[in-house]
C-alpha cells in the first residue's frame, strides 16, 4: 500500500537534486530548471499532504495551484533577465554574471 | 482510486525512478537541450505522481502549464541564446562541487530521517470530486490569493515583455538598408575576460 513517507522520500530526492544543480550549474538556463525541480518538489508535498492528511477538504492542491502560477511567472521573467544579460554579455555563464558586485 | 494496491506500488516505483533518473539528467546532461527536454520527462513523471494522489485537476494543470508552457519557454529560451560554451575552469571549481553534493546528501539524509520518524495525523482517504472541492475553495475562503494570482500573472507578463524588448531606432538617412534597426548596447566587459586579455598581453 502506498503510504505518505513514500512521496516524501521521493520529494526530497527531487529537492536535493535541485539544490545541487543550483549551486554547481554554470549555464544560466540549467539554474532555472533547477529552480523549477525545487518547485516541483514541494509540489509533490503539497500533494501527498493533501490527500493522506486532509483528503476530504484538499487544500494543499489550491496551494499547489498557485506555487505553479508563481512558478510559470518566475520562468517567465527570469528567461526575459536571461536573455537581456546575453545581449550585453554575450555569455550565459553564471562566473561571469557580476554587474551588482561592488 | 480504482487500481489495485499492487499496481498502484509498481506504478509508483516506475513513476518515482523516472523522475529522479530524469532530474538527475537535468542536471549531468551535457548539452543544455537534452536538458531541456528531460525536464519535460519529470514534469510529465511528477503530473502521473499527482494522479496516483488524487489530484486529477492538478495533475491536468501541471501538464498543461509545465509541459505545455513553461518547457516550451525554455527550450525557446535555449535555442535563442544556443552557442557550444566552453566554460573556463573555475579556481577550486571542484572544492566548490564536493562541498554542495556533502551538504545536499546531508540535507537529504535529514529530510528522509524526519519523514520516517514523524508520527504523522494519518486520516483515511475519503474520496471527493476535486474539482468541485477546489472550485469551491478558489471562490469561498480562498478568493483574494486568486484575484491577486491573477494580478501577478499580468505584471510577470508586462515584465517579461519591458526586460526581453529591442529598442528600436528610426534608420537615419544614408544608412544602408541591411543596417540593423536595433540601438546598440554596449558589450559589458565581464572580469574573467578582463584577466584573460591582461594575461595574453604579459
Amino acid at each position: 500500500m502506498l503510504q505518505l513517507q513514500f512521496f516524501l522520500v521521493v520529494a526530497a530526492v527531487l529537492f536535493c537534486i535541485g539544490i545541487y544543480g543550483l549551486i554547481v550549474s554554470r549555464n544560466a538556463i540549467r539554474v532555472l530548471m533547477s529552480i523549477e525541480l525545487m518547485l516541483n518538489a514541494v509540489n509533490l508535498n503539497f500533494m501527498a499532504f493533501s490527500n493522506f492528511v486532509d483528503s476530504a477538504m484538499i487544500r494543499g492542491q489550491v496551494f499547489s495551484v498557485f506555487v505553479i502560477t508563481v512558478a510559470a511567472a518566475e520562468a517567465a521573467v527570469g528567461l526575459a533577465i536571461v536573455l537581456g544579460i546575453y545581449r550585453n554579455r554575450a555569455t550565459i555563464d553564471m562566473e561571469s554574471f557580476n554587474l551588482l558586485k561592488w | 482510486m480504482t487500481l489495485g494496491e499492487g499496481v498502484q506500488l509498481v506504478t509508483f516505483v516506475v513513476l518515482s525512478a523516472m523522475a529522479i533518473g530524469f532530474a538527475l539528467g537535468v542536471v549531468w546532461a551535457p548539452s543544455i537541450v537534452y536538458s531541456g527536454f528531460l525536464l519535460g520527462g519529470v514534469f510529465l513523471s511528477m503530473a502521473g505522481l499527482y494522479l496516483l494522489l488524487n489530484a486529477d485537476f492538478v495533475a491536468a494543470a501541471q501538464v498543461l502549464i509545465y509541459v505545455g508552457a513553461v518547457n516550451v519557454l525554455i527550450l525557446f529560451a535555449i535555442m535563442l541564446v544556443n552557442r557550444r560554451y566552453t566554460f573556463a575552469p573555475l579556481k577550486l571549481g571542484w572544492l566548490r562541487n564536493g562541498v554542495t553534493a556533502v551538504v545536499c546528501l546531508g540535507l537529504f539524509a535529514l529530510l528522509t530521517a524526519m519523514a520516517l520518524n514523524t508520527p504523522w495525523q494519518l486520516e483515511p482517504i475519503q474520496p471527493t470530486s476535486s474539482v468541485l472541492v477546489m472550485g469551491g475553495h478558489f471562490f469561498r475562503e480562498y478568493l483574494l490569493p486568486f484575484e491577486l494570482a491573477s494580478v501577478l500573472l499580468l505584471m510577470a507578463l508586462i515584465g517579461a515583455i519591458v526586460l526581453a524588448r529591442r529598442e528600436f531606432v528610426i534608420p537615419q538617412a544614408g544608412e544602408g538598408d541591411l543596417s540593423l534597426l536595433e540601438r546598440a548596447r554596449p558589450q559589458l566587459e565581464s572580469e574573467s575576460e578582463r584577466q584573460a586579455e591582461l594575461v595574453s598581453t604579459r
